[in-house]
């Protein structure tokens, strides 16, 4: 193994898969360094949920190679890669109604390998439940919580596993400018843990509050990979948006 | 915590002792009565036991039934009955878990068909194998079983059922079927291995089912497929495990034994209309009691603790 896969967390070439006769994501390739925050920008149906569904393993590639710290898992199923180290949260959000906030939260903890101690992984629930603003709110049932509360126990549950890669589909979607500000602090605290970060966002002020390098989907292929703010500019991505979306915001 | 679970522990072995010495009551009526009891109640719980958590709705219980009381109608009079059982245990098993890799992936109402069509499929099999292979239509079941001692081995089998559930519910395995019931996109994501514990599951159930079969086996004299493979079966424990509600482990056996005093007067009052009847039981349950008798036992409870929250807020 070289130097250079050591430190790369994710590694994507050649990804394809087509829903019928409609390709959705197409000869899709980048990787994500250790410690990066990467954006994955691109207008409605280009892609960005399917690809991050290829990663987590919802869906089988067509064709291409998935590497998670330079492993391949392309088409491996969902819990071999969670227990690989990736989690993700969607973009309907989904906690388990039925169940307390300390539940949702030790379902994403529970079933890695090694398995930790009881003790201790209460003790990081309760860590956790602090730390994504819940704290206090353990025995509540997540159908009884708000939609920010939603989301909030959500990351909770996906950072349980303490994964090396999280995948967030468009986590700050729908908060209000207090929330979305405590939300893009949050995530900027993952960054100093070490969490590598994959972040599909339409909110073009936390893409650049956050995020190092972004690259754009664009009817499922990649049309721009680069320092945000050069990205951000560059011509073909403000066309892609319709008029220049991305410049005014 | 730890002293409540004993002080349930002691009450539930009083209840077995208890219970144990019903065939001393030298009743055969009621000895018949006890024999149907447990036998929906241990089926309804098994059930309970892998559909509660999931939420997938079987109607294989018959098939695994009749899987059990054709090997003892088959074995019986050659092999000690302990190694019939383990043998109808195994071979229960062994469906299951092929059913279960073959049949888990699907979803809702597939599921639902298929398990009604296993039911079937075995049946003819077995019919096909009997005129063709072995040349008998039926056979007799001739063992040296009494009624006292299907009683207690069903009483046994309940205590094992109850324990069991109790070992699940408490493990990972419990723990990860739970989060499958709720999303299973969420709970591969979280690592569980669903086709696993959903199958490992299923298999438990079904191999109590099939250990109820053989059981129960002796006390017809003569068993041809037609009583083995009674599809009513299926949907009497679906019922019974529906109104008690399935998604505790004591749920079940609220609703097994009020029916099955039901079930025993109507089909001995109206046998004719005796599958109607069911029919508008099962809707009324469906409509008034979407979670089952637990379900409302936990409703009454949390409304009285809601006010009682309420009135310290005031
Ligand atoms: N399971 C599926 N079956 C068929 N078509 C699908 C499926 N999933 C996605 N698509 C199609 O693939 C295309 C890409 O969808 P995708 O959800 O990946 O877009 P997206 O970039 O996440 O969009 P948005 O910003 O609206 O979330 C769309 O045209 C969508 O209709
Ligand atoms: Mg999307």
């Amino acid at each position: 193994m070289s130097q250079g896969s050591q430190t790369r967390v994710l590694e994507i070439d050649g990804l394809r898969r087509a829903f019928g006769g409609l390709v959705a994501v197409n000869d899709l390739g980048f990787s994500v360094e250790q410690g990066e925050i990467m954006g994955l920008l691109g207008p409605n149906g280009s892609g960005k949920t399917t690809a991050l569904n290829l990663i987590s393993g919802v869906l089988r590639p067509d064709a291409g190679t998935i590497r998670l710290m330079g492993q391949d898992i392309a088409g491996l199923a969902s819990y071999r890669i969670a227990r690989l180290g990736l989690a993700r949260t969607f973009q309907l959000v989904r906690v388990l109604d039925g169940m307390d906030c300390r539940e949702n939260i030790k379902a994403g903890l529970a079933f890695q390998k090694p398995h930790l101690p009881a003790a201790e992984a209460e003790l990081r629930i309760d860590t956790l439940l602090h730390r994504v603003g819940l704290a206090g709110h353990d025995l509540r049932l997540a159908a009884n919580l708000t939609y920010i509360d939603r989301k909030r126990l959500e990351l909770a549950r996906a950072l349980a596993a303490k994964p090396r890669l999280l995948l967030l589909d468009e986590w700050l979607a729908g908060l209000n400018p207090s929330e979305l500000a405590i939300g893009i602090d949050l995530i900027r605290s993952l960054k100093a843990d070490g969490i590598t970060i994959v972040l599909v966002e339409h909110v073009m002020a936390a893409v650049r509050a956050l995020c190092d390098r972004c690259i754009v989907m664009s009817s499922g292929r990649k049309i721009a990979d680069g320092a945000t703010a050069d990205v951000l500019s560059d011509a073909a991505v403000v066309k892609a948006y319709l008029g220049g979306v991305v410049a005014d915001a | 915590m730890s002293t409540r679970t004993a002080g349930l522990g002691a009450l539930a072995l009083a209840a077995l002792a208890l219970l144990a010495l019903v065939p001393r009551l030298g009743n055969a009526y009621y000895l018949a009565l006890a024999i149907s009891l447990l036998q929906y109640t241990v089926l309804a719980t098994a059930w309970g036991l892998f559909s509660g958590p999931t939420r997938y709705v079987s109607l294989a219980t018959t098939a695994f039934f009749g899987v059990g009381a054709y090997t003892v109608a088959v074995l019986g009079e050659i092999l000690p009955w302990p190694l019939v059982l383990l043998i109808a245990a195994a071979l229960g098993a062994i469906v299951a878990a092929i059913v279960g890799l073959s049949t888990l992936r699907l979803s809702g109402v597939y599921f639902v068909i298929f398990t009604f069509g296993l039911t079937e499929l075995i049946r003819q099999l077995v019919v096909w194998f009997e005129v063709n292979k072995s040349r008998v239509l039926g056979r007799y079941v001739f063992v040296n079983i009494t009624q006292a001692d299907i009683y207690w081995q069903l009483l046994a089998l309940t205590a094992a059922v109850f324990l069991l559930g109790w070992l699940i519910a408490r493990s990972r395995l419990g723990f990860a079927l739970r989060v499958i019931g709720e999303d299973e996109t969420v709970a591969k994501h979280c690592g569980i291995n669903t086709t696993f514990a959903k199958v490992a599951l299923f298999t438990i159930s079904a191999t109590i089912m099939t250990l109820v079969g053989a059981i129960m086996a002796p006390r017809w004299t003569y068993i041809e497929p037609s009583i083995a493979f009674n599809s009513m079966i299926s949907f009497q424990v679906l019922i019974m495990a529906l109104l008690g509600g399935a998604h505790r482990l004591w749920g079940p056996v609220l609703g097994a034994v009020p029916l099955t005093l039901l079930f025993e007067l109507l089909s001995a009052r109206f046998p004719n209309t005796f599958t109607i009847i069911l029919g508008c039981i099962f809707l009324l349950i469906v409509y008034m009691l979407p979670r089952g008798v637990a379900g409302l036992f936990e409703k009454l409870s949390t409304t009285s603790a809601g006010k009682t929250t309420q009135r310290v807020a005031t």
